[in-house]
């Protein structure tokens, strides 16, 4: 059988990130594959600037940021395959892909990446009554449609959710001419950043109506306008709010979810909260030499934490190449996110194993204010950080330092929680 | 003249006022922090932003390239650069900071390439 030490699924910014780590590790045998004509990912179609402020220290736009990566692989020689969809990763690292040139192909791999990204919530999870008139896009498909191929998809556009993909879309449609009506958000915030509402609404006085929802699509051939009201603290319509508003495109911008059909298919052992694998601070899934990175292990807010994160996954998997080790005998110490920690990246910390820090990161389930990130080792208070500000739409990390540990190395519940 | 702003300096999301008295003087309440204050005097006098978008290639293995404007354009002059670049395509290959558009509606700015395209 075919062998390559280590296989990365998926060449967006996560799967880019991780070969260049994983090469500078020493490791040369990897393999990318690629669903896509094209290495980059999502970033192809991101053509707005903002990307690489904390990697590069100047603004890019995503197919530069891409590029950048790209350029990397390249120069070190990085075997990829395009067009090439792997269905199926087994527990003991074969991974069977499929393309037009080869049919289909199983490879053992030395180490396994998981870089799959993640994709949008469609319409059928959201329950939204009416018809299914054409006119109805994700935002990220409009934004593909638009960027990449070429196409306007409409004139008169009502956004539903103020995810960041659906607030550049909505200044995207503006400046080619359309006219955006309404960006209709359920919860009484948005999840999408600062930035964007001020750069994407505010400049082209498109209004954001927060606490409010589509309740019905009217259109049989091609949507001809949607019904939007308030909705109480229950998220339900409050009667007597509906107000209608004309339009041929609905634009769906409504949350994330990694995309890990090939994870569970494997047997990983799943969060619940970030519907991403389980992993250790080596950022290893529950099945040994394993390893996941990027959207598909959590959504992320901004890409140059996509690869950092991957680049560390790209080092672990060639450390698990050169050295395959034992699971190790001592227990994991087990992070536990608490009283507005939603969840933690790693979900579990090796303190014999890990670098000489750690970063974790989480999200928060509301806003809050003047609160504290407090860390404790087995009840005891380790670590305190005070913050202004904490929003669901942004990441948040806490560094836990190996030093944290000499006096309890043998800590089992490490617990991040929110205090006053 | 008095504007209202919020500040895109982080996520605590300031509310600014921002008023400019008879002398042109500005003051500036509600920041929370130097960036706010630099932030709301930076979008009363002078509001600039990079704009982006795609053109038409001809000749290459993709059909469109995305660009952008070199620097940061004033912010009443977008739709102007947008009419520009709507009128603009050129050929394969193209690589990323080739220029598309010299000196895009007057700006004085160039409008470049962001993605590097093959010939077909």
């Amino acid at each position: 059988m075919l062998y390559h030490d280590i296989v990365i699924i998926g060449g967006g910014p996560a799967g880019l990130a991780a070969a260049a780590a994983a090469k500078e590790a020493g490791i040369s045998d990897i393999l990318i594959l690629e669903r896509d004509e094209m290495l980059g990912g999502i970033l192809n179609q991101c053509i707005h600037n903002g990307f690489g402020l904390h990697t590069f220290k100047e603004e890019l736009t995503g197919p530069e940021y891409a590029q950048r990566y790209i350029d990397r692989v390249l120069e070190e020689k990085i075997s990829y395959r395009l067009h090439s969809m792997v269905i199926d990763i087994s527990r003991d690292r074969q991974v069977t892909y499929i393309n037009r040139e080869e049919g289909l192909v199983r490879l053992q791999a030395g180490a396994v990446i998981l870089a799959m990204g993640c994709r949008e919530r469609p319409r059928g999870a959201l329950n939204i009554p009416g018809y299914r008139p054409a006119g109805i896009y994700s935002a990220g498909t409009a934004q593909r449609l638009m960027n990449i191929e070429g196409y306007m998809v409409g004139k008169e556009v009502v956004v539903l959710g103020s995810g960041d993909i659906g607030l550049i879309m909505a200044r995207r449609m503006t400046l080619e001419g359309a006219v955006v009506k309404v960006v209709a958000e359920l919860m009484p915030y948005s999840g999408g950043l600062k930035r964007n509402i001020v750069q994407c609404l505010d400049d082209y006085g498109i209004p954001l109506k927060l606490s409010h929802t589509v309740v019905d699509i009217h259109g049989k051939e091609r949507v001809t306008g949607v019904t939007i009201a308030q909705v109480g603290a229950d998220r339900k319509p409050v009667p007597g709010t509906e107000e209608y508003y004309s339009c041929d495109t609905l634009l769906l911008s409504c949350g994330l979810i990694p995309e890990n059909e090939l994870s569970r298919q494997a047997g990983l052992e799943m969060d619940r909260v970030t519907s991403g694998p389980v992993v250790g601070d080596d950022l290893e899934t529950s099945v040994e030499g394993v390893f996941a990175c990027g959207n598909v292990l959590h959504v992320h807010d901004l890409v140059d934490y996509v690869s950092e994160e991957a680049a560390r996954a790209g080092r672990q998997a060639a450390r698990f190449v050169r050295e395959p080790r034992k699971k190790e005998e001592k227990q994991d110490a087990l992070l536990k996110g608490e009283n507005g920690v939603r969840y933690t990246i790693p979900q579990h910390l090796n303190v014999e194993c890990m670098d000489e820090q750690t970063v974790v990161r989480f999200r928060v389930d509301n806003i809050y204010r003047n609160k504290s990130i407090v860390v404790y080792f087995d009840g005891k208070e380790a670590v305190r950080r005070k913050k202004r500000i904490l929003a669901p739409g942004e990441m948040e990390q806490i560094i836990l330092k190996k030093s944290a540990f000499s006096s309890c190395p043998d800590v089992k519940e490490i617990r991040i929680c929110l205090e006053d | 003249m008095k504007r209202e702003l919020t500040c895109i300096g982080c996520p605590l999301g300031c509310a600014l006022t921002v008023e400019t008295d008879d002398g042109g003087e500005i003051h500036v309440t509600g920041y929370t922090c130097a960036r706010g204050k630099d932030y709301a005097i930076k979008e009363v006098t002078c509001p600039t932003r990079i704009v982006t978008s795609t053109v038409p290639v001809e000749g290459g293995v993709i059909s469109r390239v995305s660009v952008k404007t070199e620097h940061d354009i004033p912010k009443d002059k977008i739709f102007d650069v947008m009419n520009e670049i709507r009128r603009t395509s050129v050929s394969a290959p193209v690589r990323i900071g080739d220029t598309v558009i010299a000196d895009c509606a007057g700006t004085g700015t160039a409008v470049i390439a962001t993605k590097n395209v093959e010939s077909l």
